[in-house]
């Protein structure tokens, strides 16, 4: 009907613009016989100028006629003259009209706007903020804005889900930025979002997951952090919390999880880069993540994103002992990471954190994957230090199209291994 | 005939005065020795193996950056930077007199070839590149001896490298010549901030800054280097010109360095001087500051370079004696 109103809608603009002033969409339940004989006087009428939207008359289901103004009152009166029961389905169908026609204008000039975003391009946050918005009201079946709190400067925190229906279903997890310097992660993320919004309904195998698993994707997982790194600093990785008796700021969001929480590969210093925080959880940019995976209790898979070094990591961090699933979860590394490179040849490495870049403790995929969600897996995208956190522009699609692919093939893993 | 030597340069270190922007990380004082390296206290999970190593882990690719840092010191020039590619093969062992021996095969690529690939448009770059590691040339194998001593104070790392084929790489001397020539005049007076910019911007004009500042930055990343480091150059925050006497082209460098373990990124600040030689023989000299004096002191002869039009594949690796040079005052 939606698609009739939005013919309807566009020939109604483009000839006459008020076709339907004050015209009237009745429902008329038939009961009897009596109730079909009076419908087929009606429709016999053709000086009334009504509109049947529903043909064959039956008492299993109520029939709609458009009413034209001037002959609604003498509709009605006929009608209930033959105790025909009726309601008033639509009190005025050219406003509706109206209504619906600017809502696709505004679409359209949204979907405009998403099209016409610069992917290829760094934003602050508050144009990233806007692109969301922007993507959610162009897919308002699919996604959703989930303000998980806010940060330790009173910046909301959104994540993206998307989601096809059902309740609580199986979930995914993405984050980026959690380091604020790694400009190239919230880009991506970005980029990313857009891809899935779109490849929804095109992408058999993402309209499959979407079918089964919801998908959460936080592009800036550290707003403070990202806001100072535009404003004072570009070289920003911490939070923007204070810590009474230090003249530094901020803790290290990836060394404040509880796991392995003040072991080594983190600092005590709140001076420095790799500072673990207090105590674990202190960062309410970490604590508004971990509410909403506990809350939510049915994550399969948190995946971080992070830059640079070209890795693909699972856990642990905090020791270099080896978790039990490693063997799966290196194969899973290893496969994803060939669809990566498939792309433009882009040279990734697998392994455990702490054996493949260094030991860290209190990082997020160390606590995710202890509190049972297998599949956990942290990113370092492009590059390896040739520009390091300053990569130009110009690589964030590729390096956004080339880590999607990496991420689709860990989500399908995840969708068709349960558990 | 004159050959440009890019060379030759002397580099010091010199106290960062605490200056803007508002940084955290506390200015790295210059003292008579290098400092030690952030203490790592020795765990349980050492990743201390002896014998042969994963080539994708970090105690191997830390030894191989240590080598790429001597390998730029003596190839680095504005034109010529090298990144490591893979590590194909790598063991450790510990050694008599204390310290760790790793023996490395592996593959570097030239950051640096053709200044026009660095600001390459995304389309053009990378539909037709097959290897997005390839800005620059073809990987050249090495292989290295890198020891890291076991001392109470940090020592430098000690290096000896072989690479195939160095002599055979495209040849800057052109470009450098080019590079030489604009700059020494005097009225140049070059003075630019943060390379990259925040969006990783380098323009066309800065990229060979960018590279001579990469090179002078290797010293101290070689220098510095342990086998709890990763060090990369996160950005020169500035470069300026000093006025040029005679034929020395001299440069102020402020760089950012990155360590990827402690995550701390350090600042650090070189004079260089170029010269022109009429032998064509180019030294590299790193000066060390005194301790608490700002004032520069020219500490010794790092490295010797060969002649660039040489063969200049086989860089026999001595960490050359220390000797003491003329006070420089600035």
């Amino acid at each position: 009907m939606r698609v009739y109103l939005a013919v309807f809608a566009l020939l109604a603009a483009v000839h006459c613009k008020e076709l339907f002033n004050g015209d009237q969409v009745l429902r008329i339940h038939v009961e009897s016989e009596d109730h079909i004989q009076a419908l087929k006087e009606l429709e016999e009428d053709v000086d009334s100028g009504l509109d049947f939207w529903t043909h064959g008359f039956s008492t299993e289901r109520p029939i709609d006629i458009r009413v034209p103004h001037s002959s609604l009152s003498a509709v009605k009166d006929f009608l209930k003259k033959n105790n025909v029961p009726f309601n008033v389905m639509i009190n005025n169908v050219q406003e509706l009209l109206d209504r619906e026609k600017s809502e696709m204008v505004s679409n359209a000039k949204m979907e405009r706007s998403t099209k016409s975003f610069n992917f290829a391009a760094y934003h602050d946050l508050e144009t990233i903020y806007s692109f969301m918005d922007t993507l959610v009201a162009s897919h308002p079946n699919l996604i959703t804005k989930v303000h998980i709190g806010n940060s330790y400067e009173n910046r909301p925190m959104y994540a993206l889900k998307f989601s096809t229906g059902g309740v609580n279903r199986p979930a995914i997890w993405v984050d980026a930025g959690i380091h604020s310097r790694e400009w190239v992660t919230q880009a991506s993320a970005v980029w990313i979002a857009n891809k899935i919004a779109s490849n929804y309904g095109v992408d058999p195998s993402v309209t499959s997951l979407l079918g089964q698993m919801d998908i959460y994707l936080m592009i800036v997982t550290n707003p403070d952090g990202y806001v100072f790194t535009h404003t004072n600093n570009r070289m920003w990785r911490k939070t923007r919390s204070v810590k009474s008796g230090s003249s530094c700021r901020g803790v290290d969001p990836n060394r404040n999880w509880d796991a392995g929480f003040g072991g080594p590969g983190a600092s005590k210093d709140p001076c420095s880069d790799s500072y673990h925080g207090p105590y674990a959880h202190s960062e309410v940019e970490v604590k508004n993540v971990v509410d909403l995976i506990m809350g939510h209790g049915n994550f399969k898979s948190f995946i971080s994103v992070h830059s640079y070094s070209q890795l693909l990591m699972y856990p642990y961090g905090y020791t270099c002992t080896d978790i039990p699933d490693m063997s799966e979860l290196h194969s899973v590394g290893t496969a994803a990471i060939k669809e990566l490179t498939s792309l433009y040849n882009t040279r990734y490495q697998v392994g455990s954190i702490c054996k493949i870049i260094y030991q860290a403790s209190g990082g997020s995929i160390d606590w995710t994957y202890d509190i049972g969600i297998k599949y956990s897996f942290a990113f370092e995208l492009r590059d390896t230090g040739f520009y390091g956190f300053l990569l130009p522009a110009n690589q964030i699609i590729p390096t956004a199209e080339e880590t999607w692919l990496g991420l689709k093939y860990i989500m399908e893993y995840v969708r068709n291994h349960p558990y | 005939m004159k050959t440009f030597c890019s060379v030759w340069l002397l580099l010091s270190l010199v106290e960062l005065s605490p200056a803007p922007p508002a940084s955290q990380e506390p200015p790295l004082a210059c003292t008579g020795a290098p400092d030690p390296a952030p203490p790592q206290p020795e765990t349980a999970e050492d990743m201390a193996s002896t014998g042969d190593l994963e080539p994708t882990h970090y105690p191997a690719r830390r030894a191989a950056q240590v080598a790429l840092h001597y390998l730029n010191t003596h190839h680095g020039s504005p034109f010529r930077v090298f990144g490591l590619q893979q590590v194909h093969k790598a063991s450790a062992e510990d050694v008599a007199a204390g310290g760790r021996k790793y023996k490395l095969d592996f593959s570097v690529t030239d950051w640096g070839s053709g200044s026009a690939t660095m600001n390459k448009s995304s389309e053009e770059f990378f539909s037709n590149t097959t290897d997005v590691l390839n800005i620059a040339g073809p990987a050249l194998r090495c292989s290295a001896d890198v020891l890291f001593p076991r001392t109470e104070r940090h020592s430098a790392p000690e290096v000896q490298l072989h690479c195939e084929a160095l002599h055979q790489i495209n040849s800057t001397a052109q470009e450098e010549d080019a590079f030489y020539q604009k700059y020494i005049s005097p009225d140049s007076a070059v003075s630019a901030r943060d390379i990259p910019d925040s969006f990783g911007n380098v323009s066309e004009e800065m990229q060979p800054f960018w590279r001579l500042a990469r090179v002078a930055a290797s010293f101290i990343m070689l220098r510095e280097s342990s086998e709890n480091t990763e060090f990369n150059m996160a950005k020169v925050a500035s470069v300026t010109q000093q006025e040029s006497s005679g034929e020395q082209l001299m440069l102020e460098f402020v760089v950012l360095l990155h360590d990827l373990p402690s995550q701390v990124t350090h600042k650090h600040t070189h004079r260089l001087w170029t010269l022109m030689d009429t032998e064509a023989v180019c030294v590299l000299t790193v000066c060390v500051c005194s301790a608490g004096d700002r004032s520069v002191e020219a500490a010794g002869v790092l490295v010797s370079r060969q002649r660039r039009q040489g063969p200049a594949d086989r860089v026999a690796a001595q960490m050359p004696s220390r000797h003491q040079t003329p006070k420089l005052t600035l």
